[in-house]
């Protein structure tokens, strides 16, 4: 049982005790096994048993769903990249093939005609979107025709680098430009060769707003940044974290191409970091979309952490549940053995006691049949004496033949009692009140207890009933005790006789006296029969062997606990329905 | 009133007999179970004291030869032994059971008790010594 200390089982409290006590000295019907070692192997494989698999489990289903996730991530972010670079091309390609298209469908003069150009520039505006202004330009490099917000008519060209690359080329992308007008902006522009072997550029300029527009219309999750840079790195859009226009970037872009690609790098403050991109064709840009890896740890820091707390709780319970049930089942195992234990104990007893009761039965014999006939001389010696006239007056005679008799009468007592003992002679049942039989043993011991100064006290608690026991063999048990009690008493002491119920059927009456006690070594032996300390003074070791043997047979309990120098209580347990095996009472000695 | 005395041990039973003599009890006895079986032949006794463990025939078989010449006599088992086995057959044979050594008045007693279970027929007077 765990009882109130239910986290401090039995076998734990007990046998921690017990080893105290015990010191290591050998003795029988130790504990069988040793439960602490059990309990604690249990404990310890049930949970590897248990838990290892969990763990494992979850730690590979951690990395694998976490490994899942950054390749979503990446996987996005690539589709994401992609869209986006088309988009930008689209744009881009788009507005220039319009630009070529009017360059090839107007003759230099018509262009030339500043109402033309507005028209032009109008309906590119409403059909592209983004057109801020238009200008026609010489092969020389001057602005012969300009259309649009700003004062550029006349303007100089010819020794701008983007000139003479579009003279390579046949069209113009730019990078994004501050130019005469101070502004961000970009120059799309388309070279037509004429029939005299001249040129004209037709330059329009983009309007950098609707540009970026058409890259914020692409989502990032957490921190994730999309930009435009040139091919030296240096930022042609405007960026959440990566600095001012045309400041150069912290990641390498050597690696990139036209194909959308991802590289892992970090920023300037050392945070890793995603970084997807890819060349806009026939464009001075890169796309590049920069997404912090502890955006997804953090994400995945909370998944996680909710998943850790579930395993943990999972753990606590499993090893709650583990360390209560190993608990459990080692302190019943205790129990039983315990039990165990105490049978043992009683079965040795038992042993004990029948093998006595053999070699009592054989001695008692041999010295019955003797005894009978010295009894039955003499007898007959007191009734010649008796029953003639010749010798009826000598009172002398007759008082030794009588102390013969009596001699005889004291002999055959003692077999009789060591034949019984062997015997186990049947109990005879008969209502009792225990107050009563212990008044009876108590009127024998009267004289004594007065001679010694023993005060002696009786407690009879009110509730005690009359129940069906052995009159006789109550007297005796009590009558040995008792006798016990006062021997362990040398001078005066306090006797006390307490008698109360033990629970609804049981009534316990517990001997308590103040004499020296009894070593607690001895404490195991006083009931195994010749076992006796007070053998200079006569003991024959008996009497609380038959004590015990008559309570067991009474279907009772006897126990026995003592502190030397203190006093010893013997606590006898009886039950108020008598044991099966018994018989009415009848006839005292004989039956028929 | 006359009973029947069987034990091994002659000196006890000679001495036992002299006493009940004196007691108004008159006793036939013998150490050997087969001459008791002969004496019953020709007459029957109200009681018979048995010896449970004798050499040849123990106590309680003789009490059943005893018994087939006179089945209303009565017995009483007078043992030194004692044992648990004795204890149990002699109760269960239906008969009183003492130990030796006893005292005479309890023999006494008890061999009045056992004649008083008698058949009303078969029952002797009473006698005084």
């Amino acid at each position: 049982m765990l009882k109130a200390g239910r986290f401090f089982p039995d076998f734990l409290r007990l046998s921690a005790q017990a080893g105290d006590q015990e010191g290591g000295q050998d003795r029988p019907f130790q504990q069988s096994f040793d439960f602490r070692r059990i309990w604690r192997q249990a404990i310890i494989v049930t949970s590897l048993v248990a838990l290892v698999p969990l763990v494992v489990i979850t730690l590979v289903n951690y990395k694998l769903t976490r490994k899942s996730i950054e390749e979503e991530d990446i996987l996005r972010t690539l589709r994401v990249g992609s869209n986006a670079k088309h988009s930008v091309s689209f744009f881009l390609s788009e507005r220039l093939s319009a630009l070529t298209f009017i360059a090839m469908d107007n003759s230099f003069d018509s262009l030339k005609n500043p109402e033309r150009l507005r028209g032009i520039l109008e309906t590119l505006d409403a059909s592209f979107n983004g057109f801020v202004d238009l200008g026609l330009i010489d092969q020389h490099g001057e602005q012969l025709n300009y259309v649009g917000p700003y004062a550029l008519q006349a303007k100089q060209y010819g020794d701008q680098p983007w000139f003479a690359e579009i003279q390579r080329q046949g069209f113009l992308v730019s990078e994004m430009i501050l130019g005469y007008r101070h502004q961000p902006h970009m120059v799309l522009a388309a070279r037509q060769k004429m029939a005299d072997g001249g040129f004209f550029v037709l330059r329009a300029t983009i309007d950098s707003t609707r540009f970026i527009e058409t890259l914020k219309s692409f989502e990032l999750m957490g921190r994730g940044d999309l930009f435009l840079v040139n091919r030296e790195g240096k930022l042609q859009t405007r960026s959440h974290y990566e600095g001012r226009l045309f400041s150069k970037v912290p990641y390498a872009i050597e690696w990139s191409s036209e194909e959308t690609a991802i590289h892992h790098d970090v920023t300037a403050t050392g945070e890793p970091v995603i970084v997807c991109a890819a060349k806009i064709p026939d464009s001075p840009f890169i796309l590049m979309i920069v997404k912090r890896g502890n955006d997804l740890i953090r994400f995945w820091r909370n998944t996680g952490l909710v998943l850790m707390a579930f395993v943990g709780l999972s753990i606590i319970v499993i090893l709650f549940v583990i360390f209560s049930v190993c608990t459990h089942m080692v302190n019943s195992m205790y129990q039983l053995d315990l039990r165990q234990r105490a049978t043992m104990r009683d079965v040795e007893q038992y042993n004990k006691l029948a093998s006595i009761g053999r070699l009592a039965a054989g001695v008692a014999h041999e010295v019955n049949n003797p005894l009978a006939i010295i009894n039955e001389k003499a007898g007959l010696i007191k009734d010649i004496f008796s029953f003639t006239d010749t010798y009826a007056k000598d009172e002398k005679i007759i008082g030794l033949i009588d102390s013969v008799l009596a001699s005889v009468e004291r002999c055959g007592a003692i077999t009789k009692r060591l034949l019984s003992f062997a015997r186990h002679m049947d109990s005879v049942f008969e209502e009792v009140r225990l107050p009563v039989v212990i008044d009876e043993v108590l009127g024998f011991l009267k004289k004594e207890a007065e001679y010694r100064g023993i005060n002696v006290t009786v407690k009879f608690a009110n509730e005690v009933p009359p129940f069906r026991s052995d009159r006789g063999k109550l007297q005796q048990v009590f009558l040995n005790l008792i006798n016990n009690a006062f021997a362990a008493m040398d001078k005066g002491g306090d006797l006390v006789v307490d008698v109360k119920m033990d629970g609804p059927a049981t009534i316990r009456a517990c001997v308590i006296d103040s004499g020296s006690g009894i070593a607690r070594e001895n404490l195991d032996k006083i009931f195994e029969p010749f076992f006796s300390t007070k053998t200079k003074t006569g003991g024959t070791g008996l009497g609380l062997s038959i004590t015990y043997g008559l309570v067991k047979e009474l279907g009772g309990d006897i126990q026995v606990d003592s502190a030397m120098g203190v006093g010893t209580v013997f606590a006898v347990t009886l039950p108020l329905e008598p044991p099966q095996k018994s018989v009415e009472k009848s006839d005292g000695n004989s039956a028929r | 009133m006359e009973i029947l005395l069987v034990d091994d041990e002659l000196e006890f039973i000679s001495t036992l007999a002299e006493r009940l003599h004196y007691r108004g009890i008159e006793v036939t006895y013998t150490s050997k179970p087969a001459e008791a079986v002969e004496l019953v032949k020709n007459r029957c006794f109200q009681v018979a004291v048995l010896d449970m463990k004798m050499p040849g025939i123990g106590g309680l078989e003789l009490k059943a030869l005893l018994q087939e010449h006179c089945p209303a006599m009565q017995f009483i088992f007078l043992t030194g032994h004692g044992s648990e086995e004795d204890y149990v057959a002699g109760k269960s044979a239906s008969a009183f059971y003492l130990l030796k050594p006893v005292s005479i008045e309890v023999l006494v007693a008890k061999i009045k008790e056992a004649a008083a279970c008698l058949p009303a027929n078969q029952a002797a007077p009473p006698e005084e010594p």
